[in-house]
């Protein structure tokens, strides 16, 4: 078994669409939050393909499309200080801030590199001593156990030329904040398959509980989505609302202990700013005061303030309430090659993600 | 952004394996996920293993995907 071809089954995929169609008895509007999965829904053709009434809307779950200009402005700030290098993840490299971008930055000389795993900051803060190293670190749940064990190791090798300038963001109280501003007109949610890996099922259980509304931690090839898509009609047919598992072979009920723990040695949670969806309490985190001195946004520079393009929906898409064919700006100014908003640029971002295969 | 992959892990050394993505192999931090086996499947993100695939479930997911696909 090799734990992906198995899941694309075409055949298989072909019955368990009729199930899908047997059962679902009314419309439905289900959202996808992860990013991840909107690329697999679009490369699989999964929307056309499912009957009519269900409906299937992009959520929040793209870190690049979420990080706030005033973030992305702050890395730039930082990339024009002396003797910096800036590293962060390829899709960070293009998004717009207010009035450049790192990879702009990069053309114009300054040193910006893009990193595969978050202990390559470690090896270039070790081999370029003489100059500051900062992080520009984003990424949910899934990610951020990976950064946090970059921080730890920083400080056991007491590399003091490395800084982490923080922009993680947690999903959970993303969610929460999306179902209470009651903007959002869904049925059930189809939650990601490795954020959940690291969190399990209880960070979730309000979405069932508070809101009585059913979710499906699902995978990501297309038998995974299909199963998941089926689950939720049959809880929603049943008038149930429970946080239930279809992605068994990676996520367990209790996540992965250990990578909790890592963040938690770290970080502890505050609010973050997120594109589209504001100031969200509990959905970031600071340092903790023992990590405090490797903290980039610390650092005492001028930053300008943050703009945002007037007509650009990103906010509204990232909240389900607009898809990109409603944005004047989709395909006439904004298109992959000049991104206006970052759902664009990031491969896993909604907008891109319409450019590509709608 | 939260993509992973499984690979098979071939070799291990202190924290960090060797690890089988169809065909090739690179070194994962084992960091995260420290109580694994050569010969076991992991899942990888950005160069570190996050969990262990369990392979039990996954059979049991597939037997389950064709009930689902018989049962119309």
């Amino acid at each position: 078994m090799k734990f992906i071809d198995e899941f694309r089954d075409k055949e298989l995929a072909k019955g368990i669409l009729k199930n899908i169609e047997k059962t679902s008895k009314r419309p439905v509007q289900l959202m996808e939050v992860c990013g991840t999965h909107t690329v697999s829904i679009f490369r699989y053709g999964i929307r056309g393909l499912l009957p009519e009434q269900v409906k299937l809307l992009s959520g929040p779950g793209c870190p690049v499309c979420v990080t706030p200009n005033q973030d992305i402005d702050l890395a730039i700030a930082l990339s024009r200080q002396k003797d910096m290098i800036i590293v962060t993840f390829g899709d960070m490299m293009r998004v717009p801030g207010s009035t450049s971008s790192l990879q702009k930055e990069k053309a114009e000389g300054r040193d910006i590199r893009i990193i595969y795993s978050s202990l390559e900051a470690l090896t270039i803060a070790r081999e370029h001593p003489d100059k500051r190293v900062v992080f520009f670190a984003i990424g949910f749940e899934t990610t951020s156990p990976t950064i946090a064990v970059a921080i730890l190791r920083t400080k056991e090798e007491e590399i003091k030329n490395l800084f982490f300038l923080n922009s993680q963001k947690r999903i959970p109280p993303a969610l929460y904040a999306l179902l209470q501003s009651k903007k959002l007109n869904v049925d059930g949610f189809i939650l990601p398959g490795h954020v959940s890996a690291i969190l399990g099922t209880r960070p979730y259980q309000f979405i069932a509980k508070e809101f009585d509304k059913p979710a499906v931690i699902t995978g990501f090839e297309p038998l995974d989505i299909l199963q998941g898509i089926w689950m939720l009609i049959k809880q929603i047919e049943e008038n149930r609302a429970v946080i239930d598992i279809q992605y068994g072979r990676i996520v367990h009920e209790n996540g992965n202990p250990l990578a909790m723990q890592k963040i938690e040695e770290v970080f502890v949670h505050d609010h973050a700013q997120w594109r589209g969806l504001g100031s969200i309490p509990d959905s970031g985190y600071r340092f903790r005061e023992s990590f405090k001195t490797l903290d980039a946004g610390h650092f005492d520079i001028e930053v300008e303030p943050p703009r945002e393009h007037p007509e650009c929906l990103c906010g509204e898409v990232l909240q389900g309430i607009k898809t990109p064919l409603e944005c004047r700006l989709f395909r006439v100014v904004c298109h992959p090659e000049n991104p206006i908003g970052p759902c664009m640029v990031s491969i896993e971002g909604t907008c891109h993600t319409y450019f590509k295969f709608y | 952004m939260c993509l992973g992959i499984p690979g098979r892990v071939v070799e291990i050394e202190k924290n960090v394996a060797k690890v089988d993505v169809g065909g090739i192999v690179r070194d994962i931090s084992l960091d995260l996920c420290p109580d694994v086996s050569v010969g076991e499947y992991v899942l990888i993100h950005t160069g570190f293993a996050i969990h262990k695939v369990d392979e039990a479930e996954a059979h049991e997911t597939l037997k389950l995907l064709r009930e689902l696909a018989e049962a119309t």
